[in-house]
């Protein structure tokens, strides 16, 4: 027994080595930072001034709701067709779910500006039929579609692998009681993939609160999100590390406080996930 | 009392994945009957279940149900229910709910709901286990959930594919009385698959065997029993001796170097046949007073009585005695006119109903079914 134990302690030093250097080392600098002053005397102060973010707070948390509500919407029912198609259609879809992912994020998110501004590819084809040049670029909305178009992928795989596991035989039980296929949708398949949707619904909401480049690129500098607030800080120097850092512990914070609530909500339908 | 059917499979032909599965069914299902579809592994047990059901379309023939055309019809319209080989029970809703189902989908009301469900978990002797959820229930629990969700929403035919499969013998034969008694007591149609000889006996009124996609009998126990229609129904159900003979004439048949009395007429004179001899209807005899003659190969008690293999001209017999008999003993054999039984010449011919290969270990080697 000892001795197993030993063993699987061996095992498992690299990682707990790794993720002590890694994940809990950077937290407990941003901690110290967050909680001192420039000449590393505790204070609350930090954590006193974010107050003035509160606008910048309250936009990142309206467009990433909007953003993983919209790509909610899209995800579900792609997955669930896809899971409908033979095996052949399902990896082709797959595929091109997945390559933009491979693709670097700045490349994804440049593109869509040589697509949106106002002499990029829509504005072009409009102007050619006679229509008036649109605002796309630096909208709200064109922040809102770049979240949507990098975090999909997130939203998509995690709801598509759930529903490929339920088992046949259950749908064809509910139909063997009677259900017909919107039934069969409402009581069988959407309760089941529950997992699936908090998972997709964690890893597009957690990237899209804290992003901050996408913000810059195709909001302009109008729309000031938290991410960008803590990036501009930490770039005007030292000065403003500590400011910065408690701006992250607090969003930290309220991450994982969206977990915690959401976490709750499937460990009551049973089907706890942890992403 | 007149018989009336419910379900009804007019030539039924199925293939999948480009073989054949179901190879010209006809089948007649009377209303209120437990009949039950029985045959080796891949035979096509599920796929007439799943054709019944609604889950697969015949490639052709027609099924009726209660004298209406059922083909196209979804298997949600269908007033038939599915125990499933391995219930299918919702894992995401507790044992009350996955009952409710039907109800739910048939938008009973409430209060009905709940008296339908208390009384169909106490019919399952289930009761007091309304909230537990499907993964914290033992096989034989989730069994019986299945059937409560399945009976719950009064169905005229119920199928049961292999519902006791996975049940240690006790259970299962708990079980077998059980669904026994809620057939009884509700008056449904059961169709049952197994592919156990016993478990088709004991339940059924029925017996359909089944063989290759095709039905190779169909009648009570006792005919299936007694007079099996080909050499490979009398060797899957029970125990047999299949002999090659010549029906001489009508009443009397030849095999083993012999002319014996029987029961049997209405072949052609000097027909070839197959002639069954059950183990337990041998008499042994001294071997001056026999009618065939033969040395004792081998000898296994199996408590109730002894299972001798005897070799009678190079063909290996076996009989059930209670008088114990030692290896290379010479015995005699009498065989009565009823314990002989002749069947036409079948493409099963020869391939069974020889013991020469037999060995207590393989015979429980091939009771060992694999599971699907
Ligand atoms: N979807 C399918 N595609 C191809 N072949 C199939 C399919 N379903 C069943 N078969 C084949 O059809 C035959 C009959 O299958 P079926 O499930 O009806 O057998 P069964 O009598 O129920 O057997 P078991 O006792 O093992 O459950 C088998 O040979 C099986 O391999
Ligand atoms: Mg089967």
């Amino acid at each position: 027994m000892n001795n197993k134990g030993f063993g699987r302690r061996i095992l498992t030093s690299p990682y707990i080595v790794w993720s002590a250097i890694f994940v809990i080392v950077p937290l407990l600098i941003m901690v110290y930072f967050a909680l001192t002053d420039n000449n590393g005397i505790f204070t609350i102060q930090n954590l006193q001034g974010i107050g003035k973010y509160k606008k910048a707070f309250g936009l990142s948390i309206l467009y990433a709701v909007i953003a993983t509500v919209i790509t909610l919407v899209i995800s579900y029912p792609m997955a669930y067709f896809m899971t409908k198609m033979n095996i052949s259609s399902q990896r082709m879809i797959m595929m091109i779910v997945m390559l933009p992912m491979w693709t670097n994020f700045l490349i994804r998110t440049y593109s869509w500006i040589t697509i949106l501004a106002n002499k990029g590819i829509i504005n072009t084809v409009l102007n050619r039929l006679g229509f008036h040049t649109l605002r796309l670029i630096n909208t709200p909305g064109a922040v809102i579609l770049g979240m949507v178009y990098d975090f999909i992928p997130y939203m998509i795989l995690p709801i598509y692998s759930v529903m490929c596991k339920i088992d046949n035989s259950l749908l064809e039980a509910a139909s063997d009681l009677g259900s017909n296929g919107f039934s069969r949708l409402r009581r069988v398949i959407i309760p089941l993939s529950v997992p699936g949707v908090i998972s997709g619904i964690t890893m597009v909401f957690v990237p899209s609160v804290s992003t901050f480049y996408i913000s810059q690129k195709l909001g302009g500098n109008k729309t000031l999100l938290i991410g960008d607030a803590i990036e501009y800080l930490f770039n005007a120097g030292p000065d403003f590390y500590n400011i910065a850092s408690a701006l992250s512990l607090v969003l930290m914070v309220m991450i994982l406080i969206c977990l915690a609530v959401m976490n709750k909500f499937t460990n009551e339908d049973d089907g706890g996930v942890i992403i | 009392m007149e018989k009336k059917n419910i379900v009804e499979l007019k030539d039924v032909f199925v293939s999948l994945g480009g073989e054949t599965v179901l190879d010209g069914l006809n089948l007649s299902i009377e209303d209120k009957e437990f009949i039950t579809l029985l045959g080796p592994s891949g035979c096509g047990k599920t796929t007439t279940l799943r054709i019944i059901a609604g889950f697969l379309n015949p490639d052709k023939g027609e099924i009726f149900f209660e004298d209406r055309k059922f083909n196209g019809v979804p298997a949600y319209k269908r007033q038939v229910n599915t125990i499933f080989q391995r219930y299918a029970l919702f894992p995401h809703l507790n044992v009350y709910e996955n009952v409710a189902f039907g109800l739910r989908v048939k938008k009973t009301p409430e209060k009905e709901i709940k008296k339908q469900v208390s009384e169909m978990l106490s019919l399952v002797n289930l009761s007091g286990f309304e909230k537990r959820h499907i993964d914290t229930l033992s096989g034989g629990q989730q069994q019986r959930v299945a059937i409560a969700r399945a009976i719950a929403n009064r169905p005229k035919v119920l199928l049961l594919d292999e519902p006791l499969a996975a049940l240690d013998l006790k259970l299962r034969k708990d079980m077998q009385k059980e669904l026994r008694r809620i057939q009884r007591q509700l008056g449904i149609t059961f169709i049952f698959v197994t592919h156990d000889q016993e478990e088709a006996l004991t339940m059924s009124d029925r017996v359909v065997v089944m063989d290759k996609g095709r039905i190779q009998q169909v009648g009570t126990p006792q005919d299936i029993y007694n007079e099996p229609k080909n050499a490979f129904v009398a060797d899957f159900i029970g125990e047999s001796n299949i002999l090659d003979g010549i029906m001489k004439k009508d009443y009397e048949v030849s095999f083993s170097g012999n002319t014996f009395k029987c029961l049997d007429k209405g072949f052609v004179d000097n027909e070839n046949v197959d002639v069954v001899v059950r183990p337990e209807d041998v008499d042994i005899v001294p071997p001056d007073k026999g009618m065939l003659e033969g040395v004792v190969t081998s000898v296994a008690f199996l408590g109730v009585h002894y299972e001798i293999i005897v070799d009678i001209g190079g063909f290996k017999w076996m009989i059930q005695t209670t008088d114990k008999h030692n290896v290379n003993d010479k015995v005699g054999l009498i065989i009565e006119p009823d314990a002989i039984h002749i069947m036409k010449k079948s493409e099963y011919s020869g391939l069974y109903g020889d013991y020469s290969s037999y060995s207590e270990e393989l015979d429980h080697l091939s009771d060992i079914i694999p599971e699907e």
